[in-house]
């Protein structure tokens, strides 16, 4: 690989990380508002508002960027950093096509479910850094929320692992088969359940819970830096989105994959995306107790299951 | 040197300088994060060594789940912003934790060194094939004892909890608003 093809990929790849999250908030905007009966951004850009968004960043940019005296000034600064960079590091390894990817590793999916686990220390240290008490007992929600919602991930991801024979996202979408959405069914319901607790969105908003604790850990964050944890939420649909169409969908595969391969990958993980706002509108917020009890009685048995029925499965048909 | 070399020094000095600041802050949640720094980029020593699987399991159980865990817990203590001088140690403890330290370090040194001497070692690959068929095959029956330890750990720690609970009621909310 020569160097101009590394700048070229790192450019495109930091350009879909910058674009897609716009799309994805646009889209739920307006589904949201169709579900509610209401219209939405209509006047920003003209047609149904598609510049809404760009005209929310101008405005967060112009925003005076406060750290409260009694924080702790560079654990509050770098917070956002951290919460937003591991999401465009894992969006760097998931595939679109046969070759249309940022990077190929060899253990792709472990990889993004090593790196997206790294993103929860970001809302950790805004929590603690802002010297506010809605602001620590938030973070200390989501880290209580993540402990739990990580197993049934890395559990249900394992599954689809051994279905495939291979840790490497090209190579699970190549082994995939229409079969699997019946024979991966279990964990696939798991593993979006657990993702929209990972990002923290409802029905599985608690740390952020604005009724109860204002914003949770974001609180005291202004301006650009507040605009970079609600991007990483965006960037984190898009992550989980496009990671469940390769796990679970078949990513690329469908009619005409040689030359719309690319766009069946978008389209699938927009319908994804899509499902991941319809929960917001459709259900109530979950209580602390209910939340944790979903992922114990719930959620790890049924991946425990899953990888079960994978093994049985994997050993029968060889 | 080559470009291996000088990468694994830089990230080598990073790791070796971040776990030194988190045993010497005396802020406790600083530690917690400079123990983040280290066990990143002890990732990346594994990365540039060539085990690539090693390093992800590292981000994802070190750096995901167990900092966590200890933040976490740090958050469940009062873990106040700045410095906190009733961190400190007896001078005594702490020259014996740098004699123990350095003590360990050296008996590595006299260990590897020797052993590897002046000849340059390729890394040999840490791909996922390599790592399951040496854990799967090899080192099966060590792999599944301690299966069996970490079940009997999980065991033990839910009837410790169970056990503890059952003898000791919650305090009553007036005591936990009186202590904190």
């Amino acid at each position: 690989m020569s160097a101009l093809e590394v700048v070229v990929r790192a450019l495109v790849t930091l350009v879909g990380f910058l674009v897609l999250p716009l799309i994805v908030g646009q889209t739920e905007h307006k589904v949201m508002a169709h579900m509610q009966g209401r219209l939405g951004p209509m006047y920003a850009g003209g047609f149904h508002g598609w510049a809404q968004l760009v005209a929310d960043g101008v405005k967060f940019v112009q925003k005076e960027d406060v750290t409260p005296a009694a924080a702790d000034r560079w654990v509050f600064r770098l917070a956002p950093a951290v919460a937003l960079i591991p999401y465009l590091v894992a969006i760097c390894v998931i595939p679109l096509g046969p070759h249309v990817v940022g990077a190929q590793v060899d253990a792709g999916a472990l990889f993004v479910v090593a790196v997206a686990g790294v993103g929860i220390l970001g809302t950790l240290m805004a929590g603690w850094a802002s010297a506010n008490k809605y602001s620590l007992l938030g973070a200390m929600r989501s880290a209580a929320q993540l402990l739990s919602y990580e197993l049934p991930i890395v559990l249900s991801v394992a599954s689809v692992a051994l279905a495939a024979g291979t840790l490497s996202l090209g190579g699970i979408v190549g082994q995939w088969s229409p079969w699997w959405l019946l024979w991966q069914l279990p964990g696939a319901v798991c593993f979006l359940t657990a993702a929209l607790a990972e990002l923290q969105r409802p029905p599985f908003d608690m740390p952020v819970a604005d009724s109860e604790i204002v914003f949770g850990a974001y609180t005291e964050y202004t301006g650009l830096r507040f605009a970079f944890f609600l991007l990483a939420e965006y960037a984190g649909i898009v992550v989980m989105s496009l990671f469940f169409t390769v796990l679970f969908l078949g990513g690329w595969r469908g009619p005409f994959a040689d030359q719309l391969g690319v766009v069946w990958t978008l389209l699938k993980g927009l319908l994804v995306a899509v499902v991941i706002i319809w929960f917001r509108v459709a259900w109530p917020r979950m209580r602390e107790d209910q939340l944790q009890r979903l992922a114990w009685v719930w959620l790890v048995p049924i991946a425990l299951f899953q990888v079960a029925l994978t093994g049985v499965g994997v050993v029968v048909r060889r | 040197m080559t470009t291996r070399d000088v990468v694994f020094l830089l990230i080598g000095l990073i790791t070796a300088a971040s776990a030194i600041l988190s045993v010497t802050t005396r802020q406790v949640v600083h530690a917690a994060l400079w123990l983040v720094v280290c066990l990143g980029t002890l990732a990346g020593c594994y990365v540039v060594l060539g085990a690539e699987l090693v390093a992800l399991v590292q981000v994802l159980i070190y750096v995901g789940a167990v900092v966590v865990l200890v933040l976490f817990a740090l958050m469940l203590t009062r873990a106040p912003i700045g410095r906190q001088p009733d961190l400190a140690t007896p001078l005594v403890q702490r020259i014996a934790a740098a004699v123990l330290g350095v003590a360990t370090t050296g008996l590595f040194l006299a260990m590897l060194v020797p052993l590897v001497g002046q000849d340059s070692v390729t890394p040999v690959s840490g791909d996922t094939h390599t790592v399951a068929t040496a854990t799967f095959g090899t080192w099966v029956w060590p792999f599944e004892l301690l299966s069996l330890l970490l079940l009997a750990a999980l065991i033990g720690a839910f009837a410790v909890a169970r056990v503890a609970g059952a003898i000791s009621p919650r305090p009553a909310p007036a005591d936990r608003g009186a202590s904190t």
